[in-house]
């Protein structure tokens, strides 16, 4: 599938398919899929649930399955490895330090009208255009 | 059995997610810097995807809350807090920075993982830390 291939059509599709994944979780077990509490969740041995794990292997199995039996995943990584360590370190602390991410303050939270959750998102898109900026002013691509 | 329920209910929305990441392309971390790329080559994927989300969760929501339970659980666990804090705004301007930095933030670095990149395993090792970090310097005070 070529970059011509994609359309905004893609990006609504799955977004509903994330939305989907949303109300599957809160209609089964009352649960906000944010993905950065079920994650962090994983490390916590004394309140650790098996609805983590399996949330986490759903997202891993539907990886290998898609690529197995249909196409590659299309995955175009710019930042160095230094760079990629420095970016999860940020992205693990913050996500916990602002209780939520993009899937769950951006999507969940946003869907359901929370203050919290759209002057979170506010703030981190915010954030990441300017941390984008910076890069590439540093870079010297501007 | 209810945690049986539970976990296979959990896995078909992970799964679920997955599919949705991979076909609007948010697997892919050149489409989510170019959508914060907004001086440079703009690529407005996210709006669409987030608008599809949104838009879906939304009137579900509505619809789920409705009820008074969920189906295999005694209760709705959704979060109470209201409070607008520093903690709130630092740590999503954090995470932002390194979101916008990589492209990567967790749901997709999952994904990610099963392509067997090791740019994607460097991030999600280093990701993991920084959780266990805030645990350790900030939770426990």
């Amino acid at each position: 599938m070529s970059v011509a291939d994609y359309s905004w059509l893609n990006g609504l599709l799955g977004g509903a398919l994330i939305g989907l994944a949303a109300l599957t979780m809160m209609g089964t077990i009352g649960r906000i899929a944010g993905v950065s509490s079920i994650y962090s969740g994983l490390f916590k041995p004394a309140s650790t649930q098996l609805w983590q794990w399996t949330f986490i292997a759903g997202l891993l199995v539907s990886g290998l399955l898609f690529q197995w039996l249909y196409r590659p995943i299309a995955l175009e990584i710019n930042s160095s490895m230094p760079i990629l360590v420095i970016a999860g370190l940020l992205v693990g602390f913050g996500s916990r330090l602002g209780s939520g991410c993009t899937s769950g303050h951006g999507v969940c939270g946003i869907s359901r009208l929370s203050p919290r959750s759209l002057i979170a998102t506010a703030t981190f898109i915010s954030s990441g255009i300017l941390t984008v900026f910076l890069t590439r002013l540093i870079q010297g691509s501007i | 059995m209810r945690t049986a329920i539970s976990g296979l209910s959990a896995f078909v929305a992970g799964a679920i997610f997955g599919v949705g990441l991979i076909v609007s392309e948010m697997a892919n971390p050149k489409r989510v810097q170019g959508f914060l790329d907004i001086t440079g080559q703009w690529d407005p994927t996210l709006m669409f995807v987030m608008a599809g989300a949104l838009v879906v969760t939304g009137v579900g929501y509505q619809l789920i809350f409705k009820r008074d339970k969920p189906l295999f659980s005694d209760s709705f666990s959704v979060p109470v807090n209201r409070l607008i804090d520093r903690k709130l705004l630092i740590g999503a301007a954090i995470f932002g920075a390194g979101w916008g930095l990589s492209g990567l933030c967790p749901a997709p670095a999952v994904v990610g993982v099963s392509t067997g990149s090791w740019s994607v395993a460097v991030f999600v090792i280093a990701m993991t830390i920084g959780m266990k970090a805030y645990e350790l310097l900030v939770e426990k005070n």
